[in-house]
């Protein structure tokens, strides 16, 4: 964590400081309650969220407040708009082609949607997580050097700082420092999970969007990886897409309820996670947890 | 009774699908076997060296090779860039459903069709009279480039689409521009693409007569420059079977030299598209 406060420090993004996250940490006498992190400070909101493909509404009407520096979850079934909100908050439905986004997106001050924006910048604000680990076809080293190159970071001794510091962040460094120049695919799926979680973080984004992280992962990987995402909750907002209910649960502090209704994705219930769970306020939401539908 | 009926069909069909394979096989053996009988005995240093004498009854191929070296090396310098810069903006600029990309792929298949005589009295029209090249290894070779290129794009395109989209979703979620992704992810992974392409373009292009005839000339003097004319090895075939009396020694030699040259440069470009894939796995 010692770490990591410096790497918050050092201005590699060129953010102005009030952009930029403090690390926020949760008090765990807290755990659940109307505002279980922290101070709810707004950092991602959307406002009547549309995402179509082609004519057809994938997803429609989203207005949701992500809290900075907690963690969200995104439940409901498959084909219901998860991944779609997903992938519109860091503009990747600009590589989707005939993939449209009407509403409104701010992260902080800046409007996501417009046209002016620096996309490039806001994925580096922005970081992903993918469902099926996917290193690119380099060494360890390579993986994670090679965003950081492009992004401006040439100097190799910064570069071989962050990477340490990035891969000691995921525990991975322990496994992989002997190794750093030996192929990133000859590495084990959680391994791989956790290399691309930390090509994520040497970026030092803001926030951290993953979709079903766990789910191409086996059950021990999948507990690892999860353990890293609850030590990586605070210092960055995440939003998490998950079906598995359980994991939902112990990890998440806010919770978003999805389902499709009318032909798109909706969503149907937002809250505390506690909330969402425990004491949902819609029918279809209490039958969702509860597995009596979906 | 019914498996011996059921065996019985399979009999057949087995049979059936052998005597096809053998059939191929022996065509090319009865070929090669042919050429090595009456072609081997005259091979030697001397003759791959020397200029030819008496119309080419006599003497060996020195410039004949070097012409055709030059042709070839003057259709893959142009081939290369702009196939490589087309299979590009095929690939991962357009996709299958624009229309510009559909008029570019139906056009490079028409061009992969087109006899190449065709191309043969396009550039002789273009490159020999329109751009005043002439009779030269020049015209020959840009001739040579217009017909490899629809299979060098294609094999290159095929080779950039099978890269899997998630490296190129990851990269942008990694905010990494479309140029870098490119260069550091996709054309690596192409290569062993590109490659199977330049083999078959260049197997084509090597091979080739009835596009030279018209553009690189006949004249077998070893060449001092790009606009000098040159004999292509697959034309000097050509001409001492068909045209001189008792050159098929020589013709015979020279497919034997033409047959050596097209097998090594099919076995080192699997040998080079095999090592760059172990490099890649281990690199640093």
């Amino acid at each position: 964590m010692a770490g990591h406060e410096m790497a918050a420090g050092k201005d590699i993004t060129g953010m102005s400081s009030q952009e930029s996250l403090s690390p926020v940490h949760r008090p765990s006498s807290q755990q659940h309650e109307a505002s279980p992190c922290c101070i709810p400070r707004p950092f991602i909101q959307t406002e009547d969220l549309n995402v179509y493909y082609k004519k057809n509404p994938a997803l429609e009407g989203v207005s949701l407040t992500l809290n900075a520096g907690c963690l969200t979850t995104l439940v409901g079934p498959s084909g219901c708009g998860k991944t779609s909100l997903l992938m519109s908050l860091n503009r990747l439905t600009d590589l989707i082609p005939f993939c449209r986004v009407t509403g409104k997106i701010r992260l902080g001050v800046l409007d996501v949607l417009s046209r002016q924006t620096d996309v490039i910048r806001l994925r580096r604000r922005v970081g992903m997580i993918f469902q099926k680990p996917n290193p690119f076809p380099l060494s360890i080293f390579k993986n994670l050097a090679f965003p950081l190159r492009e992004h401006g970071i040439k100097d190799r001794g910064e570069v071989a700082r962050i990477i340490e510091e990035s891969l000691r962040d995921v525990g991975l460094w322990d496994e992989v420092k002997d190794r750093l120049n030996e192929p990133a695919l000859g590495l084990s799926g959680g391994q791989q999970q956790r290399l691309c979680i930390a090509r994520a973080i040497a970026l030092n984004p803001e926030a951290l969007l993953m979709d079903e992280p766990c789910s191409a992962l086996d059950p021990l990987s999948s507990g690892i990886v999860e353990d890293l995402i609850l030590k990586l909750r605070g210092r960055y907002t995440i939003l998490i897409v998950t079906h598995n209910l359980a994991q939902a649960r112990r990890i998440a502090d806010y919770a978003a309820f999805f389902w499709m209704e009318k032909g798109s994705g909706r969503m149907i219930e937002y809250g505390p996670a506690l909330q969402i769970f425990e004491t949902p306020k819609e029918a279809l939401t209490t039958a969702y947890v509860n597995g009596v539908r979906g | 009774m019914y498996s011996a009926l059921v065996n019985k069909k399979e009999w057949f069909s087995t049979l059936v699908v052998w005597m096809a394979a053998a059939l191929v096989t022996a065509a090319f053996l009865w070929l090669l076997g042919d050429i090595i009988r009456y072609g081997f005995g005259q091979l030697s240093w001397q003759f791959l060296t020397t200029p030819p004498r008496n119309a080419g009854r006599e003497g060996g191929i020195g410039p004949i090779l070097v012409s055709t070296g030059l042709i070839l090396f003057v259709c893959l310098v142009v081939a290369i860039p702009i196939g490589l810069g087309t299979a590009i903006l095929l690939a991962e600029f357009t996709t299958e459903e624009k229309n510009f990309g559909r008029l570019i792929r139906r056009s490079l298949d028409v061009l992969a069709g087109v006899p190449s005589i065709v191309f043969g009295l396009f550039g002789s029209a273009f490159f020999c009279n329109i751009l005043g090249f002439g009779f030269s290894i020049l015209s020959g070779g840009l001739t040579l480039a217009c017909m490899v290129l629809p299979i060098l794009i294609r094999s290159t395109e095929v080779g950039l689409r099978s890269v899997p989209s998630d490296y190129r979703l990851s990269a942008a979620a990694l905010g990494l521009s479309p140029i870098a992704t490119l260069r550091q992810i996709l054309l690596p992974a192409a290569i062993p693409g590109l490659l199977v392409g330049l083999i078959l373009g260049s197997g084509r292009a090597i091979a080739e007569t009835a596009a030279l005839i018209f553009t690189s000339g006949y004249v077998d003097r070893m060449p001092t420059s790009f606009l000098d004319s040159g004999r292509a090895l697959s034309i000097h075939i050509f001409d001492l079977s068909m045209n001189i009396p008792g050159g098929n020694k020589t013709a015979y030699s020279s497919a034997l030299v033409l047959m050596v040259l097209i097998l090594l440069m099919n076995g080192i470009t699997s040998w080079l598209a095999m090592r760059w894939q172990q490099a890649r796995i281990s690199l640093v």
